[in-house]
């Protein structure tokens, strides 16, 4: 099983690969609607490209109440 | 569909349509492409009657309250026609407030019992206010085998032999207490009676009907009032189809309509603007002949559907779009928060009418709707059948306060007379948005009285909710406002809130107070969160019981700085 580190490296080369933002300009603990710049519904898009990639099924449950890089991460480490 | 005159309560109209049309599906349940429940009405009714048995062995008696927190799925439907069956009042939560929200809601409309799904219960148990809920009978969808429910059922085992009595409710009798508004200042529970829900679902339906064979997929919140009426009481008396789905990713919502071939779905604006959004990169990334095509249809269609919709002509012109809709679509219904116009015509011009309308929950459901004759991207439509509207104290352009008159407003506001005196006038109640009627008799919405935002994905926001998230925020004094509240504006969307901040003698805002700011805001729901600060050098003006006058302080503001004083968070 991959370590929870390069978990949380990859959502954030993901996430800026997706909706075109340098890499370098995401940190783990940012709030990923600001960073992103997107609303809740394009949330939901990224998380369909992390559970393709990583092979994992998220309710979108898990989502409520997380906004940052780092959260998401746990709950998609969790599932792995 | 049944005749619904003839009846006066809601248990009793559900109880014939199971019987009327027992053998048409009334429910599907899917979850990415897996069909989970596919049921007919007399499924729906066996699984529905042993839950109502139990309920009345457990002393749920007529009148009781019946809280459901979960999100769209079978279970709440079922879960609700037993409490009708059982002359039940239902009490629907959003699923989307925190634990201490629902325990607070719990506490306020006093519920007897609550049906919550698992991962939600979850939350409930592990908030530190737990030990304070007075809810005795917790049912529990989905748990696990052998999971802790701290004393609640498991909702599938809940259920007993033997035929249960029906209780037939009156008219006036209260049929559901639904909130408005959330917890942090003062939560409005408006008392809807049998009739509102009769009433309202019968003008709906005269203007857009359904019956055997119309799927309409349910993914607006059931707790929601548009979705409790048109994904569940107005299906299932016209014997029509509810899907559900479990998850609401973008691509999982657009297959759904493929596979069930959807015919009616309500949507909030933000998710219309998202199906718009990924048609136009189609139609963006069509090569060059092919646009001018599409571009020449969307053309023919738009001239030969002005004067009223021509669905089938529009799937002949159109048939590659009508296909990616699944090919039955009659009509997007949306409301509960403001649409950009261009956006409803651009779906009108490719022969997709948007029924877009307007109300609120102390109205039942919905006031006015586009009738579609013609459409009217401009509007939020006319008046339904039995609603009368009264623009109060119009200003030179005929703009003023909208009032409404109908069998369909509530009862009052749950133990809240002072609230229910100021909102009801002389049987008229008072909206607090701004509007106005065109020539033609549609109404056209302007804006707000009242301090509060509804944001695109349909949610009303209350300053006073979002305010006790900055509580300890070291400054002398801050308040949350509408920022059209404080800065009025003849037109919706785009609406915001703004913290005040009034801060201690030679107190700097700096970056240290800005960032005690941001993270106390992101505390919140993304949807609540305040979307800029204004730093006012005033002591707040406030009543003998130090509650601030925040019409005051609004006004003040006002006179002295613009909305371009507003800091970005």
């Amino acid at each position: 099983m991959q370590t929870a580190e390069k978990t949380l490296d990859e959502i954030l080369a993901l996430a800026a690969a997706h909706f075109k933002v340098s890499r370098e300009r995401l940190s783990p603990d940012d709030d990923f609607f600001k960073a992103l710049g997107i609303d809740s519904l394009q949330t939901l898009d990224l998380l369909t490209k992390l559970e393709n990639h990583f092979h994992v099924e998220l309710p979108d449950y898990e989502l409520q109440g997380v906004s940052d890089f780092r959260t998401l991460a746990g709950k998609i480490q969790a599932r792995l | 569909m049944l005749d619904l005159r003839q009846y006066t309560c809601l248990g009793a109209a559900l109880r014939d349509a199971l019987d009327r049309f027992s053998s048409e599906v009334c429910l599907i349940e899917a979850d990415r492409d897996r069909e989970k429940v596919r049921l007919t009405y007399s499924d729906f009714k066996e699984i529905a009657l042993p839950l109502a048995r139990a309920l009345e062995d457990a002393d749920f008696d007529p009148g009781d309250r019946a809280a459901i927190i979960m999100t769209n799925q079978s279970k709440w439907l079922i879960s609700a026609y037993a409490i009708f069956y059982c002359g039940g009042v239902i009490v629907p939560l959003d699923y989307k407030l925190s634990a201490a929200e629902h325990l607070q809601l719990l506490a306020h409309c006093k519920a007897k019992v609550l049906v919550v799904e698992y991962y939600l219960w979850l939350a409930i148990m592990r908030s530190p206010d737990f030990h304070k809920i007075a809810t005795k009978m917790v049912l529990v969808t989905e748990a696990p085998l052998g999971a802790e429910l701290a004393g609640a059922f498991r909702w599938e085992d809940f259920k007993r032999k033997g035929a249960p009595d029906f209780v037939m409710r009156q008219k006036e009798d209260i049929a559901c207490i639904v909130y408005s508004s959330g917890t942090g200042g003062r939560p409005k529970g408006c008392v809807l009676t049998h009739e509102n829900y009769l009433e309202q679902c019968r003008s709906l339906t005269a203007w857009y009907p359904f019956w055997p064979g119309v799927r309409y997929l349910s993914i607006l919140p059931t707790n929601h009032a548009i979705d409790f009426m048109v994904g569940f009481i107005g299906p299932f008396v016209c014997g029509a189809c509810v899907v559900h789905l479990r998850t609401l990713r973008p691509e999982l919502v657009r297959d759904a309509f493929l596979r069930y071939r959807i015919t009616y779905v309500s949507l909030v604006p933000m998710i219309v603007k998202n199906l718009e959004r990924g048609l136009r990169t189609k139609f963006a990334e069509l090569p060059g002949w092919k646009r001018a095509f599409l571009n020449a249809m969307i053309a023919t269609n738009k001239m030969l559907t002005r004067r009223r919709p021509r669905v089938r002509l529009s799937r002949m012109l159109l048939p590659g779009v009508h296909r990616a809709f699944g090919g039955e679509v009659l009509a997007l219904i949306t409301g509960g928060a403001f649409i950009e116009p261009s956006t409803m015509q651009f779906f009108y011009d490719l022969g997709i009418p948007v029924a877009n309308g307007y109300g609120l929950t102390e109205a039942g459901t919905a006031l006015t709707l586009n009738d579609l004759k013609p459409f009217r991207a401009d509007t939020v439509g006319k008046p339904l059948p039995g609603v009368e509207l009264r623009i109060l104290s119009p200003d030179a352009d005929g703009v003023g306060e909208v009032a409404v008159r109908s069998k369909t407003v509530m009862s009052h506001y749950l133990d809240d007379p002072e609230l229910t005196l100021e909102t009801i006038v002389d049987g008229w109640l008072l909206t607090g948005d701004l509007g106005r009627f065109d020539r033609s008799g549609h109404l056209q919405l302007f804006g707000r009285k009242k301090n509060m935002i509804v944001t695109e994905g349909g949610k009303n926001i209350y300053p006073e909710d979002v305010e006790t998230v900055f509580d300890g925020l070291p400054v002398k004094e801050y308040s949350v406002f509408a920022g059209n509240y404080i800065w009025p504006k003849k037109e919706l969307g785009r609406e915001s809130l703004v913290l005040v901040l009034r801060l201690e003698q030679n107190q700097k805002f700096d970056s240290k107070l800005q960032e005690e700011v941001s993270r106390q805001n992101r505390r919140l729901p993304d949807f609540k969160r305040v979307g800029g600060y204004l730093i006012w050098d005033k002591d707040f003006p406030r009543t003998a019981s130090m509650k601030i006058k925040r019409q005051i302080l609004a006004e003040e503001i006002a006179a002295a700085t613009d909305r371009g004083k507003v800091v970005a968070l």
